[in-house]
Order: C-alpha cells, then structure tokens, then sequence
C-alpha cells in the first residue's frame, strides 16, 4: 500500500463513510438545534444585562459585572463539566442537552453584554440628552434613541463573538450531548478508523462556512458611517 | 414664564453658579452672553434639569421644577432645547427625529404625529426636507431640525444653547431667521450665544453672566452701549476685537 492510499484509507474510507454518515447528519442536527438555541438565548441575555447596567444601579451592577468576568475568564469546558458533574448533588439533574445550552448561552451572553455594553456607552451623551430634553424616560430614550444606535455599532464583533461560541457546542461531547464530535468519536472508537472524525470535520466546516460568509456580509453591510 | 431664585451649583469643590436671579416674562427673547467658563451654559442646562442645581428654586410657569413631586418628563416636554451640537438622532429621518416624542411620549397616532411634524418642519423652512437623513443635511439644517423637533411639542419656553457656535456664519443666518421668526411669534426664549449682532437686534434684554455670577443686565442698547459695566465693556472688546 502506497502512503497515497494509506492516507486515503485512514482518513476517507468509502465503505466507513457510508456506514456513519447517518449518526453524523444526526449530529448535525443536534449542533444546529444547540446553536440556534444559544444563539438566540444568549444574545437575548446579553442585551438585557446590558440593558440593566445601562441603569446604573451600582451593587447591581457590581455583581453583574463580577459574574460576567467570571463566565468570560473560564473556559467554557470548566463550567460544562461543573455544571453537569456538580448539580445532580444538589438534587438537580438536567439533561446534557439541557446544560449545554443553558453553559453556551450564559458564556455567550456574557461576552454579548460586553459587546451591547460597549455599543451603548459610545453612543454620545448629547442622544441621551435630546431624547430627555423632549420628555422620553430614560428607558424610551434607551429605547428608541441608544438601543438603535449601539446595535448597528454592535453586529461586527457580536457576530464574530458568536461564531466563537456557537463552535463550542463540540464540548457536548464529554457530556454524552449527541452532536457531531460525539458522533464522529464514538463510530471512530467503534470503527478504529479515523475517516469519523474527518466526517466530522467536513460537518462542521458545511455548518459554519456559510456562518462564517454570512457574517463577514452582515459586517460589511452594518458598518456604521457616524453622520 | 421663569422664575429663577439663588440658583447655586457645585461640581465638587468648584462653585459654577454663585446664587443667581433671573426672571423671564412671557415672551420675552434673554440673551446670556459672557466670557467661557462663566457658567452660562451650566445655568441654561439648570433650567430642565439636565444639570441638577445644587441649591435654590426654579418656577416654570408656576410649576415647582425643583420639587420631587414634579414630573420632570412633562415638564421637559413643554422646555425646548436646543444644543450646540444638534444632537439630532442619525438613525431617523427628519420627520423621525421631530415626531418621536410626540408618538412616544404623548401618543399620538402615526397619521397625526406626522401632520404636526411636517408642520414644524414647515415652520422652518426644510418640510421638503422631511424624509431626509441628518447626515444628508447641512449643519444649518440640522440646527433647524432640532429647532422644529423641540418647537412640535409647543413648548411654553425654549432654551438656545450656543445654537450656531458649531456653524460657519454662512449657515448660522438661516438658524438665526428661524429663532427671530419663532419671537415674533411670542415664544419665550433664553439664548446663551456669542451671536452678539443677533442679540442687538432681537433681544429684549441681555444677561451679562461672569464666574458663576449676573454682572449686569438690561436691554441691549444698555448693555452694548458706552454706560455698561467696565467687565461687560472689556468682554465686548475681546471678542470684537
């Protein structure tokens, strides 16, 4: 056997591939519904951190702040082993599907409140004023006058903050999540072969690719010229 | 209209405004002048709350402004402002930027808010304007934008400040006939400005404001006249000169 042909039997094995491809697409699916789920909920929280610290209430915001650096300095590995190793002695089980995404989510929306937060306070103080000037509470003012704002100044590094993220619904994997690198190790242990994982890179490379062009569209389209 | 007594405020140690007076009847135009740093615009910010005075008491058309009990944001509604940089929304269009508050904060249907918006803008020369964005404008349009988002409101007293510093005099005219049109109509103004020529004309009385304190005040051909203060004179030679 050349090298040529060890390399393609190690790593594309015909008949391999077609007796795994079904466990990977299943784990496509179970990365995307993990995705969009912690897409959605992170965000969702990170702008409505942001939105509370934008009230400036300060043990609030305090201990906002301090959970925040916390969630962002750990390594989301940590924290999903913590999760789902540490709550069921305290009598709280949740499935694993259920702690990735609840993890990811608050990773995500910690990173998002920074994001949302950044984008707020560059939104010059004269907005704030002239909204109040005319009557708007400060939550309208936020409302309507910031929030639109600071969300355009916010896309490009929130959406490549998400990208980041959503990837690390890998780690489901060392909680039994059925997701594509759970797939892809557990046909490569049953198997002996590494075409799995390499089926399982091609996965993620299909999923995010267009993720990753799409976000460089939403940048270039976002891109905010000041007036 | 006003009704300003001992008004004091302290940033810190510092002492911007040192008690000061002033009274403002309905309709008249006031125009504060003095040197940088003389707390002049501090006082302006004073008179909606946007700088909180640290010490004395602020009627507006009777209203406590002060008290606790007051409803700062009705009362905003019914104060215009001005500023020196716009500060017109860039995500809205004119008419967006003159018709928020009369949707959001007293209601109004689309329809209605818009008809009174395309009226203000009216008012101000720029209705044809009214679906373009602030930075498709001209600095003298914007001013005159944020004249018409504040004057749709109805306001009871309007506050200028520095309204055309940021402006090349070219541009300024067109934001001062609109302010010289809005007295004629019997708006109550105050006006902090370095529009000196402006507040010869259309001033029914000037303010001389110097280290948190009212040197002099009095109708303009007093205050730019050769009897005014030696401080109002000196000022009015530095800034001719």
């Amino acid at each position: 056997m050349t090298s040529g042909e060890l390399f393609l039997e190690t790593f594309f094995n015909p008949v391999i591939i077609v007796r795994y491809l079904p466990a990977i697409l299943k784990g496509m699916v179970v990365t995307v519904e993990v995705a969009a789920c912690v897409i959605v909920t992170g965000i969702a929280l990170g702008l409505a951190l942001a939105v509370i610290r934008s009230f400036r209430w300060r043990t609030v915001n305090f201990l906002l702040v301090v959970c925040v650096d916390m969630l962002r300095a750990l390594p989301p590995l940590v924290i999903v082993l913590l999760v789902y190793f540490g709550l069921p002695n305290i009598g709280l089980t949740l499935p694993s599907f259920a702690v990735l995404w609840l993890v990811l989510s608050l990773v995500l929306g910690a990173f998002a409140e920074e994001v949302f937060w950044a984008g707020i306070v560059s939104v010059r103080k004269g907005q704030w004023e002239a909204g109040r000037c005319t009557g708007l509470t400060e939550f309208q003012t936020l409302r309507w006058i910031v929030l639109p704002q600071a969300i355009r100044l916010t896309v490009p590094p929130l959406t490549n903050r998400t990208i980041a993220i959503t990837k690390n619904t890998a780690l489901g994997t060392v909680i039994g999540v059925p997701e594509i690198l759970n797939q892809a190790t557990t046909a490569q242990s049953f198997s002996g072969s590494a075409t799995p994982l390499m089926m399982g890179a091609l996965a993620y490379l299909v999923l995010f690719v267009p993720v990753v062009i799409a976000g460089r569209y939403i940048e270039a389209r976002f891109t905010w010229r000041r007036a | 209209m006003l009704d300003i007594r001992a008004l004091r405020k302290t940033f810190g140690a510092a002492e911007v405004l040192k008690g000061i007076d002033l009274k403002v009847a309905r309709q008249e135009l006031v125009f504060i002048i003095g040197p940088s740093g003389s707390g002049k615009s501090t006082f302006l910010r004073c008179m909606n709350r946007l700088e909180e005075p640290s010490d004395g008491s602020i009627y507006v058309d009777g209203i406590d402004l002060l008290s606790p009990k007051t409803d700062i944001n009705a009362m905003r509604r019914r104060i215009g402002m001005v500023f020196q940089s716009f500060n017109l929304y860039p995500h809205m269009s004119a008419l967006g930027n003159v018709t928020l508050a009369l949707r959001k904060v007293l209601g109004r249907g689309a329809a209605e808010a818009d008809a009174i918006g395309l009226a203000a803008l009216e008012r101000v020369g720029l209705a044809e304007k009214a679906r373009s964005y602030p930075s498709q404008l001209s600095g003298g349009q914007q001013q005159r934008v944020a004249i018409a988002r504040a004057i749709a409101l109805e306001p009871k007293v309007m506050l200028f400040d520095e309204p055309t510093s940021a402006l090349d005099p070219e541009l300024a005219g067109s934001v001062l006939a609109v302010m010289r049109d809005l007295k004629i109509a019997g708006m109550t103004m105050v006006v902090v400005s370095h529009e000196m020529r402006f507040a010869r004309d259309a001033a029914d009385r000037v303010v001389f404001m110097e280290a948190g304190e009212v040197v002099e005040q009095g109708p303009p051909e007093h205050l730019f006249g050769a009897d005014a203060h030696p401080r109002v004179r000196a000022f009015l030679t530095e800034i001719t000169r």
